[in-house]
């Protein structure tokens, strides 16, 4: 049994605490679950060892991925050109296993604001940052962030001036998002390590800034 | 809801519409990992389709047809797994008598998620 | 494809990924980005066509008129080209 739900100090391999499952009553959806991965293997069409692989692969993708790809951005003029023309190429040649994900880079500047939403479902740039927040995929939010970008921010605890345009992202299709934050001030003098501690996830989705030193 | 308005809309197309305050921003479990058995999920997704039983828009098309219903009463991962257990069987992995007596035999083990994933 | 372009007002029932807030709309192509297996076709397990998949740019005055929160404001969206026809500038 890989946790105790009553020992909040448990964490996975990710970092997180998990949510209780194996000790609760089974429930319909966890057989079904049961079922079909048994069934896959019985069949030979996967087998264990290739699932615990994928969880783990999963788990090794975090928002800190993401933050290692924008502090390199922040600090690397060549690399942050190849990162605008082909963020796939560019986060890929950092070694970072992106799986079949197309993603595209977009940019915070003292003018333009990003923001990335998947109004159709909750389309995320998994591959790089790991699962998204379960907020991106609230019906508030995939409702909202399209027609009003500025007061789903303002609920984030960011204000934009009005003469910041906010250019807001559908993910409808292929293509998955990332937002290269505004480096804060103050911070000519770090290190991309100290520098990626300032990249959250939110500011990689355009719901928060970057943190200031 | 069917919109009075354009009964060709269907319900997972909200993009504009109105709806309350953004959830779980303040709650110290915003950053929780999931289950075990919600990993367990979210990788036999990849691999179905890795393996060409079907697509993300197979996965889409099944949660879509779901209803709004399901969006509102079940979890991410429950709809998921019944989206990937539809798109496996009309994808020829296996039939829908093998999945009952594979449930029917699992639901025997135990009482519990662990008691019943025990033996894979 | 023209610059500018409107998204066919078209209602099919089915998994389509063209949402409908912006069926009717006029934006400008953002950039092309190839072609990609028709999705229509994926979701039902059919063999995919490929087809030219666009980044369209949209003002938020043309989304929501007069009720839009900021109209010089934009959203992005990926429009495969069967959803799209030529269009003067707004």
């Amino acid at each position: 049994m890989p946790h105790d739900h009553h020992d909040n100090d448990h964490l996975s391999p990710s970092g997180h605490p998990y949510r209780a499952d194996d000790d609760t009553d089974l429930s319909y959806w966890q057989t079904m679950e049961i079922a079909v991965r048994e069934l896959l293997v019985e069949k030979g069409i996967t087998t264990s060892a290739e699932i615990a692989g994928q969880i783990e692969t999963m788990d090794a993708r975090t928002p800190s991925n993401g933050a290692q790809v924008v502090a390199r951005a922040w600090t690397d003029p060549d690399f942050h050109a190849a990162l605008i023309q082909d963020a796939s190429a560019a986060t890929r040649d950092m070694g970072f296993d992106i799986g079949p994900l197309k993603l595209i880079a977009v940019e915070n500047t003292d003018d333009i604001h990003n923001m990335i939403v998947c109004t159709l479902c909750s389309c995320y740039p998994r591959n790089l940052l790991g699962l998204p927040p379960d907020w991106y995929k609230s019906r508030a939010y995939r409702s909202r962030t399209v027609r009003e970008p500025r007061s789903v921010l303002a609920e984030f605890g960011v204000t934009l001036p009005e003469s910041t345009k906010v250019r807001v992202h559908d993910s409808t299709a292929d293509m998955r998002y990332i937002v290269i934050p505004k480096r804060p001030q103050e911070t000519d003098n770090m290190t991309q390590a100290e520098l990626a501690a300032l990249v959250t996830r939110d500011s990689m989705v355009g719901t928060g800034l970057a943190k200031t030193p | 809801m069917l919109d009075p308005k354009n009964p060709a809309r269907r319900w997972h197309d909200m993009g504009g519409d109105t709806a309350g305050p953004i959830p779980d921003l303040e709650t110290p479990d915003e950053n929780h990992d999931f289950s075990l058995w919600e990993k367990r999920v979210d990788a036999l997704m990849i691999i179905g389709a890795a393996k060409g039983y079907f697509t993300v828009d197979g996965l889409r098309r099944v949660l879509e047809d779901m209803g709004e219903d399901a969006f509102e009463k079940m979890t991410y991962y429950e709809r998921w797994i019944a989206s990937i257990n539809q798109n496996l069987i009309e994808g020829g992995a296996y039939t829908t008598s093998d999945l009952a007596e594979k449930m029917a035999a699992i639901s025997a083990r135990g009482e519990t998620y662990g008691d019943a994933s025990s033996q894979s | 494809m023209t610059h500018f372009v409107r998204v066919k007002p078209m209602m099919p029932p089915g998994h389509v990924r063209t949402p409908i807030y912006l069926r009717g709309k006029v934006g400008e192509i953002e950039r092309s980005l190839g072609e990609f297996p028709n999705p229509e076709d994926l979701a039902y397990g059919q063999p995919a066509t490929a087809k030219p998949l666009h980044r369209v740019r949209f003002t938020m005055a043309e989304i929501w008129g007069a009720d839009a929160e900021n109209p010089n404001d934009t959203l992005d969206a990926e429009i495969y080209e069967h959803w799209l026809e030529p269009a003067d500038a707004t």
